[in-house]
């Protein structure tokens, strides 16, 4: 029955790693650039939607709703700023002012709101009992599994229904192309943004519903762990966020449970090596060499 | 002087016939340097080179030409194994590249410039052809960070040579340029030199005299005939300048859809109507 | 545009120049009774990142790769070094031969761990390869965190928790887990720091002026045509690591021996992109500047903590790292400000004239 319990928790967990994956897959498949501060957008989502549901005592959808719209705007304002600059730029640059964004962004909070922790009200409470004093599932665990299987149908038929979604794929293959084509590339990417960063926002609600503890640092544990499952599936890939996500879960709670809690960061971290190791461009990612 | 020198050199006969190229004259050793035989590579379920069968006799100039995409920097990459082909062998000197790597095959005497410049853009003019001559200027990184006699002693040879080898596009006073700072026929000539440091057996140019204008091209011509004479090696080009190719090659290769549709000297091309119709289109009937 | 680029030996030998007179000033001033001792207890830790610094440098601007990683090797170099100089008490008693010696070893822990780094760098490139970097540095601090190393009469004992950690009684623990370090003998002094960053400068300045320097360069600045001249990348790339890792090493050693104790969470992310700040700030590429960078970044907060300026620090180090990065990169504002600093010039020479 543990096992099974561990299973759940994995699946659970991993769904929301899943959510954030996402993010950085559809923003590297883009922007063909490593979002480092989307793990932070996270944190903000979450103390948004803290305040609101904590300190104003709206309802939960509202918080909800309120981190989801300050955090599309947040990514969408960081992409402006410090990213749409540095287009050409090399790619060590972008990557070193993704990292500068997210210190930003982290150190910010800490001004803003303190570091103390603080601990988040879940969203949804108790727990739905299976086979009673063995096993059972949280209502959070549940509604994560059922916003990431939302999440992932709702993105899949954008992506390949909408004609949004169609700029989006047009640009991640070919941006000179796109262009020429008259697809407006800086909207799209922008676009690409706010879609991540909302996702964020609502796994940085999951999340802290699921482990109430919040601080400035909350993120980006989280999100370097989210953006191993991207890299684990093949980063670009909608599904191969998915599948990384959930096995990075599952991953993670069997080490916990069965090797140390202590070395799960290590145990997530040595699969991530090995799986590069083995496939350089991740589970279901495709390689593409450079042209000669 | 250049046409004196053209007509000193007898034109080698190539027949559509694999590696069976009459190796020129002056070849004291008569198995070719380079020899591919039904090379081929598919990139998915395109086939973009298919039965590229040649030879290149140790002090020849061959050119290989065709429309765009025909796959003329592809059998490059081919024969220096940025891609590993999909069917067929290279032979390098009588020696077989199968399973060899690009480093390798440099090692094997095969040295290269791009149809896109690649140049150690921030290293200086010198550094970039010591670079080229780190397979022959041997000396381990600890004698480099302790400044051992051998650093001393190796790093002269290297200074030395660099600058000769610069000597012959009159570009020693550019050595310690930024490679990357360089106008553009000053960085092709430099990826020339910097392949000859590695001193190659056969010199792979791909397109040396791209954005070249008429009098750059001509000066060109000249100097790779002076580097064929000078180091006595073989050398292949890709080149779109039909006065370059036909002025200073001795064999031509005419690829069009990863095939070879013709063989032979410049005249045999400028005549072959296969060739023509490559280029120009078939010619409509009636 | 026509560049003329310095030769490398004129500027190695005004770095040599900088940090032999900053010793010298520095010496002098605590002779004076100029340097307040909360001054001083920077001292080493400032060198341990001028170390740093110039050895990430040889990563990210030399080689061209991002290490993001760079603290996982100072932490492999602290506590084998603690290890070690704990270790060597009978056998080298002269006391800054043992700390030679621990440092030495420190260095060897680094290189080990650079070339076990090293080994997947030859297969990933970019952003995935920073990934494993960054993978490798929280994967040696947790080990780390887990880790109990303790000497008693038998030899050495190591266990990876702390119910199988027996010692005998007359045992010593060094390691305690998450306690990390404790008990140390501090060993490390000033000198030491300054005899450290000249063999930093000696063995990155003469490997970039070396072939192997050259060839390391040119695999960053185009992979593939370093390929078609017979460059080795492997073999470049996993010297650069190893020997970046070994002096992060060094420089770990010298810090874990700075302090009576230490514990692995010192050595986490934050600290990599710290000393990232430093080699970007300083320019990449440039060792003077990383060296600057280091030691003027290191020493200022603390001193501008009366300011209450140190809860700010992270914040503005982080605006500065994003406008370091627009500047230098985007087209339109380093022609602007390029223009500015040309502007500058100009007046400052029409001043002096």
């Amino acid at each position: 029955m543990s096992f099974l319990n561990n299973v759940i928790t994995g699946i659970s967990l991993g769904s929301i790693y899943a959510i954030i994956a996402l993010g950085y897959t559809m923003v590297y498949g883009i922007a063909k650039m490593l979002n480092f501060a989307h793990g932070d957008v996270i944190m903000v989502g979450a103390y948004m939607a803290f305040f609101a549901m904590g300190r104003f005592e709206l309802p939960a959808i509202a918080g909800v709703l309120l981190a989801v719209v300050v955090c599309t705007a947040l990514g969408i304002v960081i992409e402006r700023l410090a990213y749409k600059p540095l287009r050409q730029a090399p790619s060590l640059a972008v990557l070193i002012t993704a990292i500068g964004v997210s210190y930003f962004l982290q150190n910010g909070a800490q001004i803003l709101w303190g570091a103390a922790t603080k601990t988040f009200t879940p969203i949804v409470n108790g727990t739905l009992v299976l086979v009673p004093e063995q096993l059972s599932i949280s209502y959070v665990a549940i509604l994560s599994v059922v916003c990431c299987i939302v999440v992932m149908i709702g993105l899949t038929l954008f992506t390949t229904r909408t004609k949004m979604g169609k700029t989006m794929r047009a640009c991640s293959e070919d941006k000179a192309a796109a262009q020429l084509m008259g697809i407006n590339v800086d909207a799209t990417i922008s676009m690409t943004f706010a879609i991540g960063s909302a996702l964020a926002a609502i796994a940085g609600v999951l999340m802290c519903s699921a482990y109430p503890v919040l601080s400035p640092t909350t993120g980006s544990m989280p999100g370097i762990r989210a953006f191993t499952a991207a890299v684990f599936g093949g980063i670009g890939s909608i599904p191969g966020a998915l599948l990384g996500g959930i096995l990075l879960g599952i991953i993670e709670t069997f080490g916990k449970a069965y090797i140390s809690t202590d070395l799960s960061d290590a145990v997530v971290f040595a699969v991530l090596i090995i799986v590069l190791l083995v496939k350089p461009a991740g589970l279901m990612g495709k390689y593409v060499p450079e042209k000669v | 002087m250049s046409e004196q020198k053209k007509n000193n050199y007898p034109k080698p006969k190539l027949v559509p016939v694999p590696s069976t190229n009459i190796i020129p004259e002056r070849d004291v050793d008569k198995r070719p340097i380079l020899e591919c035989r039904h090379l081929g590579i598919d990139f998915g379920g395109l086939t973009a080179v298919d039965d590229f069968n040649m030879a290149i006799g140790r002090t020849e100039i061959a050119g290989l030409i065709g429309p765009n995409g025909a796959g003329k920097t592809t059998v490059f990459n081919l024969l220096t194994k940025v891609y590993q082909p999909t069917r067929g062998t290279v032979m390098i000197d009588g020696r077989d590249t199968a399973g060899k790597n690009t480093i390798q095959v440099s090692h094997m005497g095969v040295a290269r410039t791009f149809q896109n410049i690649r140049l150690f853009g921030n290293l200086t003019v010198e550094e970039n052809v010591k670079v080229g001559l780190h397979e022959h200027t041997k000396y381990n990184a600890v004698s480099g960070i302790l400044r051992l006699p051998s650093y001393w002693k190796k790093e002269r040879e290297a200074h030395e040579k660099a600058l000769e080898l610069l000597s012959i596009f009159d570009m020693q006073d550019m050595a310690d340029y930024q490679a990357g700072s360089l106008p553009y026929g000053a960085q092709r000539r430099l990826e020339i030199v910097r392949a000859l440091a590695t001193k190659p057996s056969l010199l792979l140019l791909d397109e040396p005299a791209a954005g070249m204008n008429p009098s750059e091209t001509a000066e060109l011509m000249n100097n790779i005939r002076k580097i064929r004479d000078t180091f006595q090696i073989a050398i292949m080009l890709i080149e779109h300048d039909m006065n370059l190719v036909m002025g200073v090659c001795e064999g031509i290769c005419v690829l069009n859809f990863g095939k070879i549709i013709a063989k032979g000297t410049p005249d045999d091309i400028q005549a072959n109507p296969a060739v023509i119709e490559a280029y120009l289109g078939k010619q409509k009937e009636g | 545009m026509k560049k003329k680029v310095n030769k490398n030996s004129l500027n190695g030998f005004i770095n040599y120049g900088i940090v032999v007179a900053a010793y010298v000033v520095i010496r002098a001033m605590i002779g004076g009774g100029m340097v307040s001792n909360s001054l001083q207890s920077l001292l080493v830790p400032a060198c341990c990142y001028v170390v740093m610094a110039v050895s990430l440098n040889l990563t990210v601007g030399i080689l061209g790769e991002l290490s993001l990683g760079h603290a996982g090797f100072m932490s492999l170099g602290a506590f084998s070094g603690i290890v070690a100089s704990i270790m060597l008490q009978e056998a080298i008693p002269f006391i800054p031969l043992r700390l030679a010696a621990s440092m030495a070893i420190g260095a060897l822990a680094g290189a080990l761990g650079g070339a076990i780094v090293g080994v997947p760098v030859l297969r990933l490139q970019g952003d995935y390869l920073a990934i494993v970097t960054l993978a490798f540095g929280q994967i040696i601090k947790n080990i780390i965190m887990v880790l109990y190393v303790g000497v008693d009469e038998t030899g050495i004992h190591v266990a990876a928790s702390s119910d199988r950690f027996v010692l005998a009684d007359d045992g010593v623990a060094i390691i305690k887990g998450p306690m990390g370090a404790v008990g140390v003998t501090k060993l490390a002094s000033f000198t030491a720091g300054f005899i450290l960053i000249l063999v930093t400068l000696l063995v990155v300045q003469n490997l970039v002026s070396s072939r192997a320097g050259r060839a390391i360069m040119a695999l960053r600045d185009n992979r593939i045509a370093a390929e078609s001249v017979g460059i080795n990348v492997t073999k470049y790339k996993l010297m650069a690591f190893v020997i970046s890792a070994a002096l992060a090493g060094a420089a770990g050693a010298l810090f874990g021996l700075n302090y009576s104790s230490t514990v692995a969470s010192k050595f986490d992310f934050n600290t990599s992109i710290l000393v990232l700040v430093f080699v970007v700030l300083g320019g990449l590429g440039s060792i003077r500047g990383s060296m600057i960078a280091a030691a003027l970044l290191y020493v200022l907060p603390e001193l501008l903590r009366s300011f209450d300026i140190a809860e700010y620090r992270m914040l503005i180090y982080a605006i500065i790292l994003i406008l370091v990065m627009l500047v230098t990169n985007n087209p339109t504002m380093k022609t602007f400000f390029g223009s500015l600093l040309k502007k500058s010039k100009k007046k400052k020479e029409g001043a002096g004239a």
